[in-house]
């Protein structure tokens, strides 16, 4: 929580000399706790008294980095509890779990799915950033497991409470900082030690929130701030409320010490019940995983969970938009038709993705409609009939063309009176509802 | 120093709505908690489920529900009866969807007859939708409150465009239970509340419907505006924004390409049914995280997933 201006007054000499600009430490200090101005203007504030008022002035939750180069992730560092109230910044990575008693032909298929689900959504890469190997008994097929999948590149996470063998497994992947989930009230001190000595992120693990409470305490008297909370998993109701109380007690509550991301592991939760961890998975996309950890990852699951992802960790203040022009496909000729759409980002980009896959030439009109999806920027009047006929003038498209087809969107079949009279010379045809339907389309078109 | 819980408390609680009548009578709402934060004070109801079907066989429905319903999708009445023994969902969403100007154009009276012979079949309490059309929607919603009298029917739904011909027919005149329609926006939806209660239609009869989208396609204004909407209820105790939430989510869930491209569309995705049970079951938990008190479903395997989902996190 931030620091009063009369908190921030005591942290000064309180001699009153001016060489700040201010005319008194007080005035100084109110202007500081305003956010106005630095407090290294005053040069003499103590060191101690900086690094007071930095600590304060933090953000109420840790900001951690997981894993190394391409696989780097940030996690945690949220200031908030509802999207509303400010960008939600870290998105919750997927972590899919493997163990040394999974046979072969399971972990395999595992893997081929982990390289398999991998494409692009809105200009964004999709796909699982991290694998979790958990110690389930057999220490040498353990340690091969960890070197196997260390090698697709992602987060390694090592679920292990068994100081020793996490030892070992933490030798093959020191340097690109793992995430290490075995911590508990036994074990605490020593496992503090192992990560600590080998640059990974510490997860604590505890039924309840007290006991977590206490374990971070104990790591942070051990001067240890790489952390991430693992809220059990004793049954659905009572891992969702352990993981909201953490969260709330270091946003709301501003107590710091709870104040790091969390792991979740759904799959545990939901038994190999794969719907289920559907089900979980979306939960704690909007209630506060941090590391949602799967049994596997295909498409199935994959698409709804990223694409919920990705529409909850956007920033409510920016609308995703793209450039109104006209966009060009697969070499467009004079007689290639014009399919018309809006400027919001994810319209733009199911509709292009359709237009690629029918491999048809044609020119795509965007005009400008505010940012907004084809029946919200019709309804709110910024895709009409004016503005889309402005828009192929200006445009110059005109001057491409010896055939004028002009596609609508198919729930804005009732632009098309309206088009037929402000653009005449061109056939206005209205287009199917869904995107999907355009390669068929385009290619019975003529 | 020593963990201090944060606990919230609120004023405000979201009022109880009950369709249905005898056993099988079901309650929505209640909590004066967040969704799912069920350990801060009065839980009020579970989140529940419905099941949708349609008045004509659907065509617009992926293959595989063929599978699962077959012949019985011809005759609505058949339909309930099956989906309530053999899925046993909280309620039956019934949509007429036949009633479209657009399409089969069936009159107001047949929807009626046919919502008779629906609900003679079945003891679970019925959610009536129509076609998407203002107009013609108010006369559908009229003959049936009207035939279903004393059924304490949910009609889905009144909008701007026919609060009033839908409020004071299913609302006063019949009284049964009213949706109230907005799009994605707290301000819309403490409109048509005002609106509906202006008329005359008591709060505790109407459930709001506050706009939906599946996971991918603009969830993030669906989530953000239940929040805002339930943060209002609870924390500033408004009284206008006080009734709890129905989504149907399966018209959404459904209508994406991730749910109904084939596969031969989308060979890398796998089963086209597989992937819509997903679909909806996700957009069904986010929807149920934000504040849903009911949503509407359509694939059975969807509605079991959901039911273990909500017995076990509800705790
Ligand atoms: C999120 C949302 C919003 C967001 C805006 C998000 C955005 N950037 O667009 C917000 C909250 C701001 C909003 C506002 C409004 N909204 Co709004 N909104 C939605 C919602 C929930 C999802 C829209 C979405 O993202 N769709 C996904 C995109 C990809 O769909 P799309 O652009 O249509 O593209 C698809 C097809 O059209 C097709 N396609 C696209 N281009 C082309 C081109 C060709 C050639 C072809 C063949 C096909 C094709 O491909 C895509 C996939 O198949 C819908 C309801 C819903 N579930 O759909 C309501 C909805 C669109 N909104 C609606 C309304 C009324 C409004 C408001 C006027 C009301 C209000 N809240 O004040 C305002 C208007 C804006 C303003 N400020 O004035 C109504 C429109 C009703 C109607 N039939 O006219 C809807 C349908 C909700 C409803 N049921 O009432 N909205
Ligand atoms: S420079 Fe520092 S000590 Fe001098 S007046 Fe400003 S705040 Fe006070």
């Amino acid at each position: 929580m931030a620091l009063s201006g009369i908190e921030i007054f005591k942290l000064t000499p309180r001699t009153n000399c001016k060489e700040c600009g201010f005319p008194t430490c007080m005035a100084f200090s109110m202007k500081v706790a305003s956010g106005a101005v630095e407090i290294g203007k005053c040069p003499h504030i103590s060191d101690e008294a900086k690094e007071k008022l930095s600590e304060a002035t933090a953000p109420p939750m840790k900001t951690i980095t997981v894993g190394t180069g391409d696989a780097e992730r940030k996690l945690g560092g949220e200031t908030v509890l509802f999207r509303h109230e400010k960008t939600l910044v870290s998105r919750p990575l997927v972590a899919v779990q493997f163990a040394d008693s999974m046979s072969d032909d399971i972990i395999d298929a595992k893997i081929a799915n982990v390289q398999k689900v991998d494409y692009e959504r809105i200009g964004e890469q999709m796909n699982a950033e991290s694998v979790s190997v958990k110690f389930d008994g057999d220490k040498d097929k353990y340690i091969k497991l960890v070197e196997k999948v260390a090698a697709l590149n992602k987060v390694v996470v090592l679920v292990c409470d068994d100081v020793a063998v996490a030892t070992e497994a933490l030798a093959l992947v020191k340097g690109a900082k793992p995430v290490l989930v075995g911590a508990n009230k036994d074990n605490i001190n020593e496992m503090v030690a192992l990560a600590k000595d080998n640059g990974a992120v510490l997860g604590l693990c505890a039924d309840t929130v007290e006991e977590m409470y206490s374990l971070v305490e104990t790591a942070q008297a051990a001067d240890y701030k790489e952390l991430i909370l693992n809220p059990g998993t004793a049954s659905m109701a009572k891992t969702l409320e352990n993981t909201i109380e953490i969260r709330r007690t270091a946003i709301t509550g501003g107590d710091r010490v709870l104040g790091y991301p969390s792991i979740v592991f759904v799959n545990d939760l939901a038994g190999g019940d794969p719907y289920l961890e559907t089900a979980l998975a979306a939960t704690y996309v909007l209630k506060y995983g941090s590391i949602i950890v799967l049994s596997d990852i295909t498409y199935a699951q994959a698409l709804p969970f990223f694409g919920l992802r990705q529409n909850i960790f956007t920033d409510p203040q920016k609308p995703m938009r793209v450039e109104p022009k006209v966009y060009e496909f697969a070499n467009p000729k004079e007689d290639s038709p014009v399919l018309l759409t809006v400027d919001f980002a994810l319209t733009y980009f199911v509709v292009s993705g359709e237009i690629e896959r029918a491999k048809a030439p044609a020119y795509l009109l965007i005009p400008d409609a505010g940012g907004y999806s084809v029946l919200t920027s019709w309804a709110a009047g910024k895709f009409g009939a004016s503005v889309i006929a402005n828009m192929v003038k200006e445009s110059g498209i005109e001057q491409k063309l010896t055939v004028k087809k002009l596609v609508l969107p198919g729930k804005v079949a009732v632009l098309k009176g309206d088009l037929q009279e402000e653009l005449p010379g061109w056939e206005i045809i209205v287009g199917p509802e869904e995107a999907m339907q355009i390669p068929k389309f385009l290619n019975e078109f003529k | 120093m020593a963990y201090k819980k944060v606990s919230k408390k609120y004023n405000g609680k979201i009022s109880e709505v009950v369709i249905g009548t005898g056993d099988k009578a079901t309650a929505i709402g209640g909590r004066n908690v967040l969704p799912l934060h069920t350990f801060d004070g009065e839980a009020g109801q579970a989140p529940k489920l419905g099941l949708e079907i349609v008045d004509i066989a659907p065509t617009d429905w992926i293959d595989a529900f063929n599978g699962i319903y077959g012949d019985v999708c011809n005759d609505a009445a058949a339909w309930a009866k099956l989906v309530e023994e053999k899925y046993a969902p909280d309620f039956i969403y019934l949509r007429f969807e036949g009633a479209d100007p657009a399409g089969q154009n069936k009159s107001a009276e047949e929807c009626a007859e046919l919502a008779k012979k629906v609900a003679q079949n079945i003891t679970l309490p019925l959610v009536v939708g129509g076609c998407n059309n203002a107009e013609k929607d108010a006369e559908v919603f009229k003959a049936v409150s009207e035939a279903l009298e004393g059924k304490n029917i949910l009609v889905l739904s009144a909008k701007e465009e026919n609060y009033k011909a839908v409020g004071a027919a299913s609302g006063l005149a019949y009284k049964q239970k009213v949706g109230a329609e907005s799009a994605v926006d707290i301000n819309l939806a403490k409109q048509i509340n005002i609106l509906l209660t202006q008329l005359g239609v008591n709060k505790n009869d109407i459930v709001m419907n506050v706009g939906s989208a599946a996971v991918g396609y603009g969830f993030e204004y669906v989530t953000s505006t239940m929040d805002r909407i339930i943060l209002a209820a609870l924390g500033q105790n408004d009284e206008t924004l006080q009734m709890p939430i129905i989504t149907p989510v399966a018209q959404d869930a459904w209508s994406v390409k991730e749910s109904i491209a084939s596969e031969a569309d989308a060979p890398a995705w796998g089963p086209t049914e597989d992937r819509g049970i997903h679909m909806e079951i996700s957009t069904a938990s986010a929807c149920i995280a934000s504040g849903s008190d009911a949503v509407i479903l359509r694939h059975p395997k969807s509605l079991e997933t959901m039911k273990t989902f909500v017995q076990g996190i509800i705790g």
